[in-house]
């Protein structure tokens, strides 16, 4: 990693609510000017973590620090984070422009100046002309867009956002997702956005922490994510996958050799023991097929279902044993249901994964079958 | 009210409706015609009316009932009234607003507990508690005796009939009237609302002005209406607590359809103390109040 300014650190935080363990041992750096994603499902401790850095909740061990300072023992009124809410949390009884206005007050900022960077900031987030509007007169996009102006007007050096666009329909979300992401580079102020929606974080994110039961499974950019999951969770969460699961039959050097249920395939990958289980994860769009047998490693599977979708040929395929396969590809032949076919893929586009561990995020290597 | 403002209903729903509607509405549209309206109707009819030698109520129009009204002793009272409901008032939110507050936040079992210490006095008759207060405070009553064996007062304290006295029955006996609305409000108080003010920067005391009073403001304004007006015509409080010393305008209306024997004179007290009601109400309304929280 390049060095870069690390703005929120997390060293091995865990949060306990009496037998309920939320967050364990969970060591991240945010870098300065990042939009960092949290994502996972709910209960994965995702939003726990951002109320720990805003300081509504104690970390019941481990340390945090913001911009190289540790804010363990700072009320939130002392942190230099602001947090856009999920509910919003506007003021009910105060207009747009108090709402905005209030962190200014707080500070007892001249009136002047705030009269003038409440103006600019409600521009900035296109609200200009509804400073006088209540928040109960506000669409949801629109309130949001407050909430979003009330913190980003204290020049926080954070910016915490939890599911700040769950309430919106889909159309606007997609909207808000772009306008949030324009915000952030102009502004470069570090973000950390926490979402259970995988596409709003590969859309959105310089980086995504994936966690799952407290755990941080995987953090990377969305690419590494998506190409290399370094568990079945991450593999599974992010996008569609196929999985093949298998047993380490020999290790020679960095050669792996697996069994599959429908063969031999080996792989290039280290840190793996024969005997292990692991997966294989090919996605929808990886998978070949054809109506010939091919030579080296091939399974064969009988067409269940195509479904044309417009942008892409969507196939389902059954294997021997029962187990569907997905895949996708942009145009191509369309084959009768009940049609034989024999799927295939590239070494590169097959992953190799730990069965049972998690964040093991170097052990993704390129395999090769037979 | 209800019904006149469903009018836009088309005629065949309103034909299927009329009968259940009928008689769901008609029983108790009766009883408070009977109880309520006639009986309003029949005093403000008699504050107009005359009495004779014999203290007997004639019905001869006269608006001098009303006038009696502007004498000074009875502006004295009324403003002395005032006064104690407005202390009242005070009091009940000073301890009602931290009270309601810990309800609001405490959770499970101790909750229920702590409501209920509130609800409970309910279950008696004031009356008989406010007897209870007289004998507790009384020159030879529990609390003089037990001070005095304590050995911190040689000479038995003068605690009854004052006007304090009568102050702190009607806090006792109202405090409820004041919780129940605060409770309500403080427990509707969204919590992220005080997160999201502490994120901005603001320290507790700051967050509590801007944020929490003004959002619960209409818990205390409801309390308020509901403690101010009772406290107005309670007067067996003044009567068993304040011994003459501090009537209220119900003290008065007592006097005059009791030893006073002047009906008409007390009909035309209470008719002036139902238009303080109501005005009051409508003042409450006019800033904003919400009348669901009054108990409709």
């Amino acid at each position: 990693m390049s060095e870069k300014k690390i703005m929120v650190d997390l060293r091995e935080v865990n949060k306990r609510y009496g037998e309920n363990h939320v967050v364990r041992d969970l060591s991240l750096q945010v870098y300065e000017g990042e939009f960092l994603t949290m994502l996972g499902s709910s209960g994965c401790g995702k939003t726990t973590t951002l109320r720990m850095i805003a300081g509504f909740e104690e970390a019941t061990s481990g340390s945090i620090r913001v911009n190289g300072v540790s804010v363990e023992n700072q009320e939130p009124f002392e942190r230099n984070v602001n947090t856009v809410f999920q509910s919003y949390a506007l003021f009910p009884h105060m207009t747009v422009a108090d709402n905005v206005a209030y962190g200014l007050r707080i500070k007892k900022t001249p009136k002047a100046e705030i009269r003038e960077r409440v103006a600019e900031m409600l521009e900035l987030v296109q609200l200009g002309g509804f400073e006088r509007r209540r928040p109960s007169q506000l669409s949801g996009g629109q309130k949001q867009r407050v909430a979003i102006a009330r913190a980003l007007i204290n020049r926080p050096q954070v910016l915490l956002l939890d599911e700040p666009l769950g309430a919106l329909d889909l159309k606007l979300r997609k909207q808000m997702q772009i306008e949030l992401k324009r915000l952030q580079r102009k502004l470069n102020i570090t973000f950390i956005y926490v979402t259970h929606d995988q596409e709003e974080a590969l859309t959105m994110s310089d980086r995504i922490a994936i966690m799952n039961n407290g755990i941080l499974e995987q953090i990377g950019t969305p690419k590494e994510i998506y190409e290399q999951p370094a568990s079945k969770f991450v593999a599974t969460f992010i996008g569609e996958t196929n999985l093949f699961e298998g047993c380490v039959s020999r290790v020679s050097g960095s050669e792996v050799g697996v069994t599959l249920e429908t063969g031999e395939a080996t792989a290039f990958g280290e840190r793996f023991t024969p005997g292990e289980m692991v997966a294989v994860s090919v996605r929808p769009e990886r998978i070949r097929y054809s109506r010939e047998p091919v030579e080296g490693f091939s399974i064969e599977a009988m067409i269940r279902e195509q479904i044309y979708v417009g942008s892409v040929l969507k196939t389902i395929a059954e294997l021997p044993n029962g187990n569907e396969i997905r895949i996708e590809r942009l145009a191509g032949e369309k084959i009768p249901e009940g049609g034989r076919v024999y799927l295939y893929w590239e070494q590169d586009d097959a992953k190799l994964i730990h069965s049972r561990s998690h964040a093991i995020y170097d052990a993704v290597e390129n395999m090769s079958f037979v | 009210m209800r019904e006149k403002k469903s009018g836009g209903l088309s005629r065949h729903t309103f034909r299927s409706n009329t009968l259940p509607a009928l008689c769901m509405t008609g029983p108790v549209t009766v009883w408070l015609i009977i109880f309520v309206a006639v009986p309003l109707l029949y005093v403000a009819v008699m504050s107009f009316c005359s009495i004779d030698q014999n203290y007997n109520v004639v019905f001869r129009f006269t608006a001098e009932n009303y006038r009696r009204l502007a004498d000074t002793n009875y502006i004295q009272i009324y403003g002395q009234s005032l006064l104690i409901a407005a202390l009242t008032t005070a009091i009940c939110i000073l301890i009602g607003y931290p009270f309601s507050f810990l309800i609001a936040r405490t959770k499970g079992r101790k909750k229920g507990l702590l409501y209920m210490l509130v609800i409970i006095p309910f279950w008696t008759n004031s009356l008989i508690r406010i007897y209870g207060w007289r004998t507790f405070l009384g020159t030879s009553g529990w609390l003089n005796r037990g001070l005095e064996a304590l050995g911190l007062i040689d000479e038995p304290l003068d605690l009854l009939f004052h006007r304090g006295t009568t102050v702190l029955g009607m806090v006792y006996c109202l405090f409820p009237f004041m919780v129940l609305p605060l409770y309500t409000a403080i427990e509707k108080l969204d919590r992220s609302m005080i997160e999201a003010s502490e994120d901005l920067g603001a320290r507790r005391a700051a967050t509590f002005v801007r944020v929490v009073l003004p959002l619960t403001a209409g818990g205390i304004f409801s309390g308020s209406i509901m403690v101010f007006i009772p406290c107005l015509g309670y007067f067996f409080v003044s009567d068993i607590l304040g011994g003459g010393n501090a009537d209220v305008i119900g003290n008065l209306i007592e006097r005059q359809f009791q030893s006073g024997n002047n009906w008409p004179l007390g009909a035309a007290l209470s008719i002036t103390l139902i238009l303080i009601t109501l005005l009051l109400v409508k003042l409450y309304q006019k800033c904003g109040g919400d009348m669901e929280s009054l108990g409709g």
